[in-house]
């Protein structure tokens, strides 16, 4: 397996809180992984160190080799890394074409074009076009991203994360608050993506339902340190693991 | 759409006709109209489209001011003294821009009224180059020329005007296509969400600088349309409460339409024309306007035009 990401000794306090704590994880080219773990874990954390929404303490991270730990977040996107958020994070005041425009214009590396109106660049657009009918948002392109429900929303943000075809891809909770249909068409677009891409996609979900079916490895976090790490079955029969979501016992039942 | 373009044409057609039918005095209000439109309008690339409040815009205005009034006492030379104060105006944007730029919301405004004032205060003690209180007199409306090809005298207020007003045109015009632009469009995705953008790989800092150095240019032009005018620049160009100007005429019109600034700036000069004539304590009064015009009209006098009153005219 080819390595694409890895982190060496990554480490993060917020005061005496261990976000991350000596953290060295890889991530494997083409393996859908999935980051579990209580409330508080620092499941966020690690995707924010790992896409420069904040720096590590200390430790290092290498995409493709490459040293980025403190590389801005633009820099990173444009190696190839990018990321859904957890809370909606789309230009609720632009039409959902205009929204997928932005890093499209970006992938094309024309945002910088102040003179021809949105209009003219038709390569552009038609990759706009492509994008809405993956996910199903085509007809209502015109409607301002805010006036949205709030699984189309969802379905959005996603759309937004894969827009700047990233190599690698963190999905934040991306069926958070969504309801059946919408969380079936999500999750076909991701396995279908993973299947056929070249992205690798890192998810953080609570849903173990979707953990385990959709993942090829697991990784569980526990107050900042890797606590278990391997394929869904043998996650599924680890002890610390069964011990820490003590008390959550119905998440298991379920599986 | 259509309507709008004619509309359009109209408003150009009146206004290169003015000179056939308006007095000195009607030619020389336009021209402010136009100086605080320019002002205003790089003003709201900033306010409108890229989310940032500036309150030092005068600072700005008031060095291409300067600069093209130091260049027109040396050179006569209108073109070169437009320039010069134009391109000042976006250098200085250049550099206080760079640590502006590095906050955002109230730090922001607050950073850019302090440099703001730093203008102001080098304009009224810097006496060997700005002339302290007394400020730049003498300054020549120098003919519009490019030795050996042209020469127009302005001295009469027509051509003036119609510099101006040409020059404005070509200004606003270039805006237009920013907004309109990905690069336009980029910085209204800053103003909505800056985190996406930056995982759209775009570099929020450096766009917000661009904009900043554009709104700069913008208030350098206007700045420098305003010495062959009156021939003197004195430093209250460079208060904040001229820094307030383009921020009251924007809020006027309209943050978020394109034509806002416009449609306040001539509010702005048609409100005050009145007032002046009746007390001289005006700004009490115009603000009292403003405050009630802001309140009534949401969100601005264009979009109250265009989606309040226009659909009840179309009803009928």
């Amino acid at each position: 397996m080819q390595e694409l990401l890895r982190t060496e000794k990554l480490k993060k306090y917020f005061g005496v809180v261990s976000a991350a704590d000596n953290v060295d994880l890889t991530i494997e080219k083409g393996v859908l992984t999935s980051i579990i773990g209580p409330n508080g874990a620092g499941k966020t954390t690690l995707i924010n160190l790992l896409t420069g929404n904040i720096l590590p303490d200390s430790g290092r991270v290498f995409f493709n080799n490459e040293e980025i730990t403190h590389l801005p977040t633009h820099k990173r996107v444009k190696k190839g890394i990018c990321r859904s958020f957890q809370i909606m994070n789309i230009f609720s005041k632009l039409s959902v074409y205009e929204n997928l425009q932005i890093p499209v214009f970006s992938l094309f590396n024309r945002s910088l074009s102040f003179f021809h109106p949105l209009s003219r660049h038709t390569d552009v657009n038609e990759r706009v076009e492509k994008l809405l009918r993956e996910i199903g948002l085509f007809d209502k392109k015109d409607l301002l991203a805010g006036t949205l429900s709030h699984g189309d929303q969802r379905l959005l943000e996603i759309a937004l994360a894969m827009a700047p075809e990233p190599n690698l891809l963190f999905l934040d909770e991306p069926t958070a608050g969504m309801n059946p249909v919408e969380r079936v068409k999500v999750l076909e677009n991701i396995r279908r993506l993973s299947k056929e891409k070249q992205s690798t996609f890192v998810i953080v979900e609570h849903d173990m339902d979707i953990v385990f079916s959709l993942s090829d490895r697991i990784v569980v976090l526990h107050r900042g340190q890797i606590l278990a790490d391997g394929p869904p079955d043998q996650i599924k029969q680890n002890e610390d693991v069964r011990k820490v979501y003590l008390g959550e016992e119905i998440l298991w039942e379920k599986i | 759409m259509k309507r709008k373009t004619y509309l359009l044409i109209a408003l150009i057609l009146f206004l290169l006709l003015l000179p056939a039918f308006a007095g000195k005095y009607l030619l020389y209000m336009t021209i402010h109209i136009l100086i605080l439109s320019v002002f205003a309008l790089g003003f709201n690339l900033l306010l409108g489209y890229t989310g940032l409040l500036s309150f030092g815009q005068a600072g700005f205005f008031a060095v291409g001011a300067y600069a093209s009034a130091k260049i027109l006492l040396v050179v006569p030379s209108l073109l070169l003294g437009t320039i010069i104060g134009t391109i000042t105006g976006g250098i200085v944007a250049l550099i206080l821009g760079y640590l502006c730029i590095r906050h955002t919301r109230i730090y922001f405004s607050m950073l850019t009224l302090s440099f703001g004032m730093m203008v102001y205060s080098l304009a009224w003690k810097w006496r060997e180059v700005t002339g302290g209180d007394d400020g730049l007199v003498g300054i020549p409306r120098a003919p519009l020329e490019i030795p050996g090809i042209f020469s127009i005298n302005m001295n009469p207020m027509e051509n003036y005007y119609y510099f101006v007003l040409i020059v404005s045109i070509m200004a606003i015009f270039f805006i237009y296509r920013i907004v309109n632009s990905p690069f336009g469009l980029t910085l209204k995705g800053i103003r909505d969400s800056e985190n996406r953008v930056a995982f759209a790989g775009v570099s929020i800092r450096a766009y917000r600088l661009l904009s900043f150095v554009i709104a700069g240019l913008y208030a350098g032009l206007a700045g420098s349309f305003l010495p062959p005018l009156e021939n003197t620049v004195t430093p209250p160009i460079a208060h904040w409460t001229h820094s307030a100007e383009p921020v009251m005429v924007t809020l006027l019109g309209g943050i978020h339409t394109f034509s806002g600034p416009i449609v306040g700036s001539i509010l702005f000069y048609i409100i005050k024309d009145i007032i002046v004539r009746f007390t001289q304590y005006w700004l009490i009064v115009f603000g009292s306007i403003v405050i009630l015009l802001v309140l009534v009209f949401r969100g601005g006098v264009v979009i109250f035009f265009s989606e309040k009153i226009l659909p009840l005219i179309k009803r009928r």
